[in-house]
């Protein structure tokens, strides 16, 4: 485990407070007060991300921020009693640029965000078999990819052994079968 | 009399055999979510939201909200046996309810949270019944500068009540809002966003968001957050609280009905902030606060009540107003917007078997679940036997695949996952996805009347101040939106006050 990225526990903009303990893993697992167990399980929770990643988030916010803004302008703003489509759009674009801004200034020390570690692989490798299935599913049905992204899901990401992952796998997707192909009749691109 | 008919004829809706049926699949599903750590009532909604296409708005809504306040009940369980809070509203149980278990009163501690729930949110449906139609009477007048100000307002309270940082939950709310815009502008019919698609031209649909940013965004994320594993205890002894516990608790259970009501009207407010400040309050109100944290019986009842409480009582200004005052009402929302009812002032008068019969719902719904987790909790133990790896490719197949019979059409699929990556960054940067779906949901709302008002005050924004409702609702926008910037520098000032540490850990699970 990561040492917990430092341990500031600035609250520049209404972040984190103070915790209560930090001794809680010294402690008999059973024998914890509230705040002890509140600790323990802010210590369980995936390292904080640093600075640079509150940044990155920041400019993204501000990016989208001021590219609204230009999309707004140029579809003509108008007058308040008069407006043109844009304003609206305009309004909002101008607040989330300058919470952006603000965060960017600000917020660079919160701890809210979450550092990628390499249990992010496991999100990544869902979403890639979660896009291949989209991908394929109109082509080939989605039998076949929803049997392949159960096997990676349960093998690789949950860890299941082989035996339960290749029954499991194939009951779920003979139940998805029977429930939206032969009872409700839905238009799912299916194979068989 | 007059009162009483529709309430009356919403219980012949609610005792409809499909009526009756979907409340108990809402309550069981609501029951197993709770049960089990990882996805919350907001995700399960936004999963299931395409199975409300084909009933009557009512049996949707019946069910819906089965699944939400089932959630409260379920979540107990794991808090108490486990010391794994399956729901966020059940965290604080966890203190007084996993040292009643270790002490062998694990059946105490279950049966006291049941009957407590039972109880609160009992309370608070006679609450609702009698205090809803009194809203709406009132907002009957509320014309579009009024709702103007109710939105941005409810908007600004659930972003300042979420968890973490206030700005990043407005930046989502703002997200929200833009996203709402994506379509055709309703008073020009010009293109807004659309980058030519023709998909886009008539705007984003409320649940590919909802079941993307909920839903799979929270399946992707779990998947990195590997819930330690549960270990399924055997056996649950006597669920029935003595008389002496019962006694001990019915003042918890008095204090949390009142408290979980009022706190879930709030917007912003709801289930779990309900548990949090009953907690507290049972603490500070004890003759020996020593005892909480080591077993005391108030300490799993009053919070077990004031979210059940909450739960039920945070539909008033969904029904009542047309506003939802948390990220789970909003999909409520959401759901009925879909099925043509627009929720508002006008719900009582104008559809009133839909109105009575969801509010009489959770009455049988709340026997339901109490005859659930009293004699049956058992099975629900056994439940937890289901491992998380199992469960996480399952419920993003039923996600996939029920975002595509609700048009018949890929675009809406991958929609669903493009949100479901927005929804996994959003959750990992630390911004709160909740905001996000509710200022969706009110954007339109909000544009509409905020342009209809200006129209009338002849583009002076002032007017918004020349009636008092409005100017009430927007000089309260203001305290909240200023208030915590007022007092954090106060606060750094002052040396810094241990507050206690669980209120901030809690993170809101939607």
């Amino acid at each position: 485990m990561e040492p917990a990225g430092g341990s500031t526990t600035a609250a520049s903009s209404g972040g984190t407070a103070p915790r209560a303990s930090e001794d809680g893993q010294s402690e008999p697992v059973d024998e914890l007060t509230p705040e002890q167990l509140a600790a323990q399980w802010e210590e369980e929770k995936p390292p904080a991300a640093g600075p640079l990643a509150n940044m990155a988030s920041s400019l993204v916010v501000l990016g989208v921020g001021i590219g609204a803004v230009v999309l707004s302008i140029s579809m003509g703003l108008g007058t308040p009693s008069s407006p043109q489509p844009g304003l609206w759009p305009f309004v909002i674009s101008c607040v989330m640029a300058a919470l952006g801004l603000f965060q960017l200034i600000l917020g660079r020390h919160n701890r809210d965000a979450e550092k990628f570690t390499r249990m992010s692989l496991a999100p990544l490798t869902g979403l890639v078999t979660l896009a291949a299935m989209v991908a394929l599913m109109p082509l080939i049905g989605f039998e076949i990819p929803a049997l392949v992204l159960c096997i990676i899901w349960m093998r690789f990401l949950g860890g299941e052994t082989w035996r339960s992952t290749l029954l499991v796998s194939a009951i779920v997707v003979a139940a998805f079968y029977g429930i939206f192909v032969l009872a409700l009749g839905t238009s799912i691109p299916h194979l068989f | 009399m007059d009162f009483l008919n529709p309430v009356i004829n919403g219980f012949a809706v609610v005792l409809e055999p499909t009526n009756l049926l979907y409340c108990l699949i809402g309550v069981v599903i609501g029951m197993l979510i709770g049960v089990l750590p990882g996805l919350g009532p907001a995700a399960t909604i936004a999963i299931l939201l395409p199975l409300t296409y084909n009933v009557e708005p009512v049996t949707a809504i019946i069910m819906l909200a089965g699944i939400f306040y089932g959630a409260q009940y379920g979540g107990t369980i794991t808090s108490v046996l486990l010391r794994l809070p399956g729901e966020a509203s059940s965290v604080v149980t966890v203190f007084d309810g996993y040292q009643m278990a270790r002490q062998g009163k694990a059946g105490t501690a279950l049966g006291l949270a049941s009957i407590g729930s039972f109880i609160g949110g009992t309370a608070a449906i006679i609450g609702l019944t009698f205090l809803a139609p009194i809203v709406a009477g009132f907002a009957l007048d509320f014309g579009p500068p009024e709702y103007t100000a109710l939105a941005l307002l409810g908007i600004l309270l659930v972003a300042t009540i979420s968890s973490g940082a206030k700005a990043k939950a407005l930046i989502a709310a703002a997200l929200g809002l833009l996203l709402a815009t994506v379509g055709r502008d309703i008073f020009t019919g010009e293109s807004r966003f659309t980058f030519g698609s023709l998909q886009l031209a008539d705007g984003i649909d409320f649940v590919p968001i909802a079941m993307g940013i909920f839903g799979l965004g929270e399946i992707l994320y779990n998947l990195e957050e590997r819930h330690r594993a549960a270990k399924a205890p055997s056996k649950v002894a006597n669920v029935w609280p003595s008389r002496g516990d019962l006694r001990q608790a019915s003042g918890a259970i008095g204090r949390g009905s009142v408290l979980g009501f009022f706190l879930g009207i709030l917007p912003g407010g709801g289930a779990t902030i309900a548990s949090m400040a009953s907690y507290a309050m049972e603490k500070k109100r004890a003759k020996q606060p020593e005892r909480f944290g080591k077993g005391a019986p108030e300490g799993v009842a009053g919070p077990e009540t004031a979210n059940n409480a909450a739960a039920t009582s945070s539909f008033i200004p969904l029904l009542t107003l047309g506003i939802p005052a948390n990220a789970t009402m909003a999909l409520m929302f959401g759901a009925l917007l879909i099925q043509g009812v627009t929720p508002g002032p006008q719900l009582v008068e104008q559809n009133p078997e839909l109105f009575w019969g969801v509010v009489n719902s959770m009455y049988i719904g709340n026997i339901l679940l109490l005859i659930m987790s009293l004699p049956l909790v058992g099975i629900f133990v056994r439940i937890l036997r289901v491992r998380a790896a199992i469960l996480a490719p399952v419920t993003a197949l039923i996600t996939l695949l029920g975002a595509y019979t609700i048009n018949n059409s890929m675009f809406d699929v991958t929609l669903v996952v493009v949100f479901g990556i927005i929804g996994y960054l959003m959750k990992k940067f630390g911004f709160e996805p909740g905001p996000l779906v509710l200022a969706f949901v009110l954007g339109e709302l909000l544009e509409s009347s905020m342009r209809r008002s200006l129209l009338v005050f002849g583009g002076d924004p002032l007017g918004f101040f020349g009636r008092p409702i409005s100017a009430t609702l927007l000089v309260v926008f203001v305290l909240v939106a200023v208030l915590p910037v007022i007092r954090t520098s106060i606060a750094k000032r002052k040396p810094p006050v241990a507050a206690p540490a669980a209120r901030q850990d809690i993170k809101e699970k939607v």
